[in-house]
């Protein structure tokens, strides 16, 4: 269980964010542009250190200035796929997928879901942009994480890479059993993909910012509360 | 004519070269990604080499490795033999004055990289120095071999730093710009003038390797 309660000053507003994700459920974070969304997953990340607050993950404390606990991103166990790939442009398609894994197996495996074993000599320069985001996808799966983070994972794919790299997200939710952070500016695919949606707007949890984007009157039920992501109907 | 002078250079030019990454790849690193007080310093003493006459950094030099110097006492203390006037000790003069040519384009190639491919190598568990191995040097390949063929190019013409540390002993520490030098004083312009054609082409290749290798960057 990933635990959040923290905040960081920036440089319009002051993001304050509390909530909890729970193994093997996608928690879906939508929100304007500069709503904070990619500040907060750059703290979960162990990226940037939150002002105050504390970040637990499963009873350890990955981040609580007070106590002067801080965990490095590296010693987190976590995966994180950023908007455009991260892939190490020295290292061919296999050598990148496989950079943290510690099962072989499970590299192939991975590679044979997401369609990219025939990439594996590749160099990511080689290959387009949509096999490039799925081969971070592996990447960061292949690692076996105790957390998964993405940040805008699909916004820069066609609407057919993104249709399957959703669809294999969604098949292997249950098997992962991890609690996954999904930030998102596509509504559909917030609801598609999330057990739960938190909506964020000028850095704090905006429950009404769904009603504002659908233009739904507020009593329609989204399952959503200011200090806790409930569970979606 | 005499070509020991020009083999000298050659070695001192290409053992400054394979050296050189050793101290430069580090501060290149430091001073690219290090968040730390007095970067300003150390960038300034790292700098330093490049604005100072080679004759007053040679001075300082001769201090620090005579007899008498820290760096000169502990040489002889460990070797028996002394520092000044040493083939040794104009390769570490060399390293000295050639770092700031070393350590600019390796921090330029550093920093042009995509900073996301850092915190990537963070997150998926690499420590900084394990990173600076698996992900920044293979990525800096064409900056770290532009810096080392420019420190070649640039100890083969040294003169000012080499002659204060090393003198001019022939076979040990007479260089071909100072075997150059002491050619013209003596008026043998055949001598000077072979040792000088040979020296052009080589630092024109030299030149031209850097401007592809730049090209390619990082």
């Amino acid at each position: 269980m990933l635990c959040a309660d923290m905040t960081k000053r920036l440089k319009h507003f002051d993001l304050e964010l509390r909530f909890s994700c729970a193994p093997g459920a996608i928690t879906a974070v939508v929100g304007p542009s500069g709503a904070g969304k990619t500040t907060m997953i750059r703290l979960l990340a162990g990226l940037e250190r939150p002002d105050s607050g504390t970040i637990a993950f499963g009873g350890q404390i990955w981040a609580e200035p007070e106590s002067g606990v801080f965990v490095p991103a590296r010693k987190r166990g976590l995966s994180l796929v950023f908007q455009d790939y991260t892939l190490f442009p020295h290292l061919n398609i296999r050598k990148n997928v496989a950079f943290a894994a510690t099962d072989m197996d499970r590299v192939d495996t991975l590679m044979d879901m997401f369609g990219i074993r025939h990439l594996a000599s590749s160099k990511p320069a080689a290959i387009s942009g949509g096999e490039r985001q799925r081969a971070a996808f592996c990447q960061a799966l292949a690692r076996d994480p105790v957390l998964l983070l993405l940040d805008e994972p699909f916004s820069a794919l066609d609407v057919a890479t993104r249709r399957n790299l959703r669809a294999n997200l969604k098949e292997l939710k249950g098997e992962l059993n991890i609690p996954v952070l999904h930030v998102t500016h596509d509504l559909e695919e917030a609801v598609f993909l999330g057990d739960t949606i938190m909506a964020v707007e000028n850095g704090q949890a905006a429950p009404d910012w769904l009603h504002r984007q659908c233009m739904l009157p507020q009593q329609y039920p989204t399952g959503l509360s200011r200090h806790a992501p409930v569970r979606s109907s | 004519m005499d070509w020991t002078p020009l083999l000298l250079s050659a070695k001192l030019a290409f053992w400054a070269m394979a050296l050189i990454p050793i101290a430069a790849a580090p501060l290149a690193y430091l001073l690219a990604f290090g968040r730390f007080r007095g970067k300003s310093v150390l960038d300034a003493i790292v700098a330093l080499p490049m604005v100072l006459p080679p004759t007053v950094l040679g001075f300082g030099l001769l201090m620090v490795m005579g007899p008498r110097g820290v760096a000169g006492a502990a040489w002889e203390e460990l070797t028996g033999g002394r520092l000044v006037f040493s083939f040794a000790g104009i390769l570490i003069a060399s390293l000295i004055f050639n770092l700031p040519f070393a350590v600019q384009p390796l921090r330029a190639s550093f920093e042009k990289m995509d900073s996301r491919l850092l915190e990537s190598a963070a997150i998926l568990g690499l420590s900084p120095a394990a990173a600076f191995f698996r992900i920044i040097l293979p990525n800096c390949i064409g900056g770290l071999a532009a810096s080392s063929i420019l420190v070649f190019a640039h100890s083969l013409g040294e003169f000012g730093v080499i002659l204060m540390v090393g003198g001019s002993i022939p076979g040990k520490t007479q260089v071909a710009s100072i075997a150059i030098f002491e050619a013209v004083e003596a008026m043998r312009f055949n001598d000077a003038f072979l040792m000088s054609a040979t020296l052009i082409p080589v630092s024109f290749a030299v030149l031209m390797i850097i401007n592809k290798l730049n090209a390619r960057r990082p």
